[in-house]
């Protein structure tokens, strides 16, 4: 199966299950959670069913291009399901059958992981799916988010879908993944592989970033000022970015991680609490038979 | 006929390590209801796999015991109208108990007369009791970490699905949040049936088994033992297993297969450590091992469901090792490339803790003070040279990449990068050994070296937190600074140091104004540490069996080396279980008491006049003297035994010598003497802290 078609097939697959499809987001990301569209929406008594592939950066694990495992961007697909069905656990399998992987000629499992994105003051519990030993999604219910106690809990599913390729197309090196017919993953994304890592690692002007930290940080304060909470995450997204590259670049240290963190963190609280009073104010909109 | 109770709670995969918890407390709280509620049975079974916790309840008895009881009504007064007839409080009594007025009769409360009857309650059904009671037992388990969902009013490990309650062939039934309920349960994920009827409590079990799933932990645990013997046997090898990990995995299955992987052999030729801790930490496989204890290029892991496809499944697990293997390789291979020294300049990048610097400050800390520990037990000049190296190079290995990545290799990286770049053997193993033991019960040091360099390191923790105001309290000790504690005391009983306490504190704490400059109230953090320390060395004799007066008796006279104190502690202990004190105890008590008024311990012959005096001052002398030949030799018990015939002439002397006379010399003079006795009954223990 080739990478295309494994994103439409679990698109296709979610949106049969009532997910509304959407497109990425389009500001700079760490993970599929940090997009509006998982973040807010998990926030609150409004039910919410999601479906998107998100280009995920993370510069520290940036390899020139050169490590078989590891990439400067991944591309996650991403579910949410809330409030979570009874039934999660078997559509999730469901939609493994979809790509081809039956349960019963492999060892699937669901093994202990409690994730959590201090960034974004969040954390739930779940496992990781295993697929013959390899981690191919991670599975959560959200218990917080932004520093927010969830009052109707979401199931977040994570395809890892560069592994899953791999797995499905049986190849060792993620670049040698075919995305369709003609290309593959490296093709495409070597280059970008190979100067990300040297602007993360090398290049990327320390100064600048910190002074671009501080004026996004500035900026999301301004927009919740202003009651405008979504241009103002669009800032706190920036700023989470900007973080992961000065982190790559090794310009932070221990005690200033925590510093900068704890700036991201307090950001997304805000905007958190902006988020709810405001759907509030319009009186939950979705709650009443919205989705 | 014999009553069986099922309880099946059907969750989604629960962690291995809250299992057995669950199941104690489950087992706990039925046992606690049924005992209130008077109902007999003969045991209680229980059992899980990652997807249900179950309970069996066998030879319920039917209903509860009928109690009869002596239940009080109202008030004679209140009972009876003016013409004596019964009034609708009487009435009103009798019917809620079900009783006639023959039945009743009148007995004083209080000096007033009341109504009473002896009634009989006849019990419930258990069926009813345990309706009425399953749902808060459910609901009253607790996890370390729980969760919410599906909008329930109610916390768990993981959410549960559905709930199977029955009573040999019935339904007993409750409400828990609107979980489905009943007599059907689930059988394995992919090999079972989705829906299956349990007729009776005993067709639970086969039920299941035919749907691949195997209930009992123990059963699934043979399976994995013996299967994975047999694999390996074939091999040539047998397995490395791991109780802690052989549960872990008997609690993540439910129908074990055990299967055996290859590992390229390219990748043997990493340290030992290196390979198994990928696979015993991340994928949960088993290693396997030749008659000498060398790897295999093999390994243990066992799927969950039956043979069909093992191949595909062996592959990809292969594979997967295979990947973790090759960073494993990459990250070696790249450490070494230059010697282990090299590292510890980069140590200064690492923030140790806000306030008490880097790791470079703390590798600077644990040389200082690592060498005056040296200096104390007097260790001579090769160890002490050893000991330098190994503290210097003691953290280097925490800024390698295998660290980083795996970073439960401290130490042991540490010791083979060491030996990589010619550092001796004894320096190499001290670096390994500076984080032993890492648990209670773990190995301890074996090189004086090793012992010195983690006792430094713990102790530079310790002192450290408390100096910035960070210490356990309560359930709380986020730097197991306990751990750590006991850590330290073990290696002193255990190697026999001759070491006090309260210099090695306090020469840490000077390191850290020193060397740290690290500014804090240096008397009061001081005596925190002290006491902390001596609350674990209470803890330690007390589970050792030691009587708790006996060890505040030891631990109270200011005696800070600990293999000392564990000696005393012990000798006594045998001494006083065999000789009861209680006569003497309140002639020394006496003492001791006095001996507090005494401004020193100077006492003056010439003033010493009454005979007893006399008698006491020269027979105590002698007595000193055996007294301490006795604690040189530490034989504590003898000391005592010794000091303690003092006792009849500190009767005498109490019996005919006034103390506290008008006299200012004269008195000063005979405390001073109970001082100077007090003084030396503190060289054994103090008595007046034991219990009659």
């Amino acid at each position: 199966m080739y990478f295309q078609d494994l994103m439409l097939k679990l698109l296709g697959f979610w949106g049969e299950k009532e997910c509304i499809i959407l497109e990425p987001y389009d500001v700079e990301k760490g993970a599929g959670t940090m997009s509006p569209h998982t973040f807010l929406r998990s926030l609150g008594p409004e039910p919410w069913r999601v479906v998107y592939v998100e280009p995920s950066r993370r510069p520290a694990d940036a390899r020139y291009g050169e490590n078989p495992n590891r990439v400067y961007q991944h591309h996650q697909l991403q579910v949410i399901l809330k409030p979570s069905p009874e039934d999660v656990q078997d559509i999730y399998l469901e939609s493994l059958k979809a790509i081809g992987i039956d349960p019963l000629k492999h060892d699937i499992r669901f093994v202990e992981d409690n994730w959590e994105a201090p960034t974004l003051g969040a954390w739930g519990l779940g496992w990781e799916v295993w697929l013959d030993g390899m981690e191919i999604t991670q599975f959560t219910y959200f218990q917080q988010v932004g520093s927010i106690n969830c009052d109707l809990e979401s199931a977040e599913l994570t395809y890892g879908l560069e592994r899953i390729a791999m797995y499905l197309q049986d190849v060792d090196n993620i670049f040698d993944i075919k995305w369709n017919e003609n290309l593959t993953y490296g093709d495409i994304f070597e280059n970008a592989e190979y100067e990300h890592s040297v602007y993360s690692f090398e290049k990327a002007n320390i100064e600048t970033l910190k002074h671009l930290f501080n004026i996004y940080e500035e900026e999301a304060k301004n927009g919740l000022e202003e009651g405008l909470v979504l241009p103002s995450y669009d800032y706190v997204l920036k700023c989470s970015h900007t973080f992961n590259v000065l982190d790559a670049r090794g310009a932070i240290s221990v005690t200033q991680r925590t510093h900068y963190i704890s700036r991201v963190r307090n950001l997304a609280k805000l905007v958190a609490s902006k988020y709810i009073e405001q759907r509030d104010k319009q009186g939950f909109p979705l709650t009443k038979g919205g989705m | 006929m014999s009553n069986k109770y099922l309880l099946e709670i059907g969750v989604e995969e629960l962690p291995a390590r809250f299992i057995d918890d669950a199941l104690n407390q489950l087992k706990t709280k039925i046992k606690s209801v049924l005992e209130i509620k008077r109902i007999k049975y003969e045991n209680i079974e229980t059992y899980a796999t990652p997807r249900r916790l179950v309970m069996v309840v066998n030879e319920l008895s039917e209903k509860q015991l009928t109690l009869e009881e002596t239940v009080k009504g109202p008030s004679k007064k209140i009972a009876y109208d003016d013409e004596g007839n019964p009034t609708k409080a009487l009435e009103g009594f009798m019917r809620g108990h079900n009783i006639k007025i023959e039945q009743i009769f009148i007995d004083k409360y209080n000096g007033e007369e009341y109504i009473y009857a002896n009634v009989i309650k006849q019990g419930e059904e258990t069926s009813t009791v345990l309706s009425e009671n399953m749902a808060d037992i459910i609901k009253s388990i607790v996890f370390p970490k729980s969760m919410k969902w599906g909008e329930k009013d109610l916390r768990f490990a993981r959410p549960i699905r559905w709930i199977v309650s029955m009573l040999n062939e019935k339904v007993v039934s409750f409400d828990l949040e609107g979980i489905k309920l009943g007599n059907i349960t689930t059988g394995h994920r992919f090999l079972g049936e989705k829906e299956i009827r349990i007729d009776s409590v005993d067709d639970y079990f086969v039920k299941l088994e035919e749907n691949y799933v195997i209930v009992d932990q123990n059963k699934r645990r043979d399976i994995i033992q013996y299967g994975s013997k047999r694999l390996a046997k074939e091999k040539g090898g047998t397995v490395l297993f791991d109780e802690e990990l052989l549960k872990e995995v008997t609690y993540i299955v439910e129908y074990p297969t055990p299967i055996i992987g290859k590992i390229k052999e390219e990748y043997l030729r990493l340290p030992k450590d290196v390979i198994i801790t990928p696979m015993k930490e991340h994928l949960r496989y088993f290693p396997v091992v030749d008659d000498n204890n060398r790897l295999l290029p093999y390994f243990i892991t066992v799927r969950n469901g039956n043979k069909d496809y093992i191949e595909t499944v062996i592959r990809g697990n292969e594979k997967v090792l295979g990947a973790r293997l090759e960073d494993a390789k990459f990250f070696y291979y790249d450490d070494i490339k230059i010697p282990l020294e090299s590292y510890v300049d980069n140590l200064k990048s690492i923030v140790y803790q806000e306030g008490l610097g880097d790791i470079y400050d703390k590798t600077v800390r644990i040389q200082e003070l690592s060498k005056k520990i040296g200096d104390y037990l007097e260790v001579g000049e090769e160890t002490q040279k050893n000991i330098e190296r190994a503290a210097y190079l003691s953290k280097a290995d925490l800024v390698t990449k295998m660290v980083d990545e795996f970073t439960e290799l401290q130490g042991k990286m540490g010791m083979e990068y060491a030996k990589q770049s010619g550092e001796n053997e004894i320096v190499s193993t001290a670096i390994y050994e500076q984080y032993l033991p890492k648990f209670a019960g773990d190995n301890l040091p074996t090189t004086t070296a090793g012992s010195i360099l983690s006792i430094a390191d713990k102790i530079d923790s310790i002192v450290g937190s408390f100096a910035i105001g960070i210490q356990p309290t309560g359930s709380q000790d986020p730097y197991g600074l306990r751990r750590q504690a006991l850590g330290v005391i073990n290696i002193i009983l255990n190697k026999k140091l001759k070491l006090s306490l309260q210099d090695i504190v306090e020469y840490a704490l000077y390191i850290y104004v020193e060397k740290q400059g690290l500014v804090f109230d240096y008397k009061n953090v001081k005596m925190e540490i002290i006491e902390f320390f001596y609350g674990r060395i209470k803890n330690i004799f007390s589970d050792m069996g030691i009587r708790f007066d006996i060890i505040d008796a030891v631990v109270n006279t200011g005696i800070d080396d600990f293999y000392d104190l564990k000696i005393r502690v012990e000798k006594l202990n045998k001494y006083l279980d065999i000789n009861g004190l209680s006569e003497v105890l309140t002639t020394f008590n006496r003492v001791m008491s006095l001996a507090e008024k005494a401004s020193s311990a100077n006492v003056k012959k010439d003033l010493l006049i009454e005979e007893e005096e006399i008698e006491l001052y020269e027979t105590f002398i002698e007595v000193r003297e055996k007294v301490s030949s006795w604690i040189n030799k530490k034989e504590y018990d003898k000391a005592l035994e010794q000091f303690i015939a003092l006792k009849d002439i500190v009767d005498r002397f109490f019996d005919h010598v006034m103390v506290m006379v008008e006299d200012d010399k004269l008195r000063e003079n005979r405390l001073n003497l109970l001082r100077k006795i007090a003084e030396n009954m503190l060289m054994i223990c103090n008595l007046s802290k034991l219990v009659k």
